[in-house]
């Protein structure tokens, strides 16, 4: 029984797949960009209330995730499983710890009574409210992303471990890092729009 | 078809193209800091723009891969653009 093969086949699909989330995100930046040129005073006084630390330090080390997963696909080609198998573990702690920031500052928005239905939202202002529910529902997708993307690279890590992913047949690591960068990707895009731009 | 020679992005390469990312996020942090009214959106939303491009070439091997991936990628983000503008032409001459 010979196996069928197909890597590039493999990418392409995974490509068509990410094409599929940048427009299901993409959406959602449409009707942040619609409800924002409605509501501009707004948004820049609800988008103060985050929390630009936190959200900086989720940035600088999705991006270093990023890097990590890139190094592990170079580690694989050169046929280094010790240093592979290192590069995502430090990715899969990324992961969690970004999923434990964002626990944290979800935890302090709720308290304030920011949450969609929350008591402090009532007291504001229509844009405000449409502000937090798209806050809560692009980086609750998000974050969703993450959680699937933990998943994968438990299982991706598994396989390398049992050299089911090896030098000459990487493309489940490749493309579970296609997605990976692809919420990174979303990120980048996310971060400012909702904490940085005043 | 699986068995060509796979292009090799080296460690150094990684770390580089991280550092221009966080000197970028760094810049687009500060940049928002000053009061510089509906520029800073733009600036803002560029320095994403190059960040992502950064991205889909070195991480996401754009560069290194066929033409065609490319063209797909480019094709989407088209089509995305123009979802923006009509909606806005929507909402601007009701």
């Amino acid at each position: 029984m010979i196996e069928h093969r197909d890597d590039l086949a493999s990418k392409m699909g995974m490509w068509l797949f990410i094409f599929t989330e940048l427009l299901l995100f993409g959406m959602l930046f449409v009707v942040y960009a619609v409800y924002r040129s409605m509501h501009p005073e707004a948004f820049k006084l609800a988008g103060q209330e985050l929390d630009v630390v936190l959200g900086t330090l989720n940035t600088v080390i999705l991006l270093i995730s990023s890097m990590t997963v890139a190094m592990s696909i170079s580690a694989i080609q050169k046929g280094n499983k010790k240093l592979a198998l290192a590069l995502l573990t430090v990715t899969l702690i990324i992961a969690v710890v970004f999923l434990v920031n964002k626990y944290f500052e979800w935890g302090t928005k709720v308290e304030y009574g920011f949450n969609p239905g929350g008591a402090e939202l009532h007291q504001l202002g229509h844009g405000t409210i449409l502000f937090f529910g798209l806050y809560f529902v692009m980086t609750g997708l998000h974050a969703l992303h993450i959680l699937i993307g933990i998943g994968l690279f438990l299982y991706v890590f598994w396989q390398v471990r049992k050299d089911k992913i090896h030098q000459t047949d990487y493309i489940w690591l490749e493309n579970t890092g296609l997605y990976w960068h692809l919420v990174d990707l979303i990120w980048i895009f996310l971060f400012p729009l909702l904490y940085l731009i005043h | 078809m699986s068995q060509e020679k796979h292009h090799i992005v080296s460690y150094k390469t990684h770390v580089f193209v991280l550092l221009a990312l966080l000197v970028l996020t760094a810049l687009s942090v500060a940049i928002t800091r000053v009061e510089l009214g509906p520029l800073n959106t733009a600036a803002a939303l560029l320095i994403a723009c190059i960040k992502a491009t950064i991205v889909l070439a070195w991480f996401m091997h754009l560069k290194f891969e066929s033409r065609f991936f490319t063209v797909m990628v480019s094709a989407v983000i088209i089509l995305f653009l123009l979802v923006i503008l009509v909606t806005f032409f929507d909402y601007s001459y009701r």
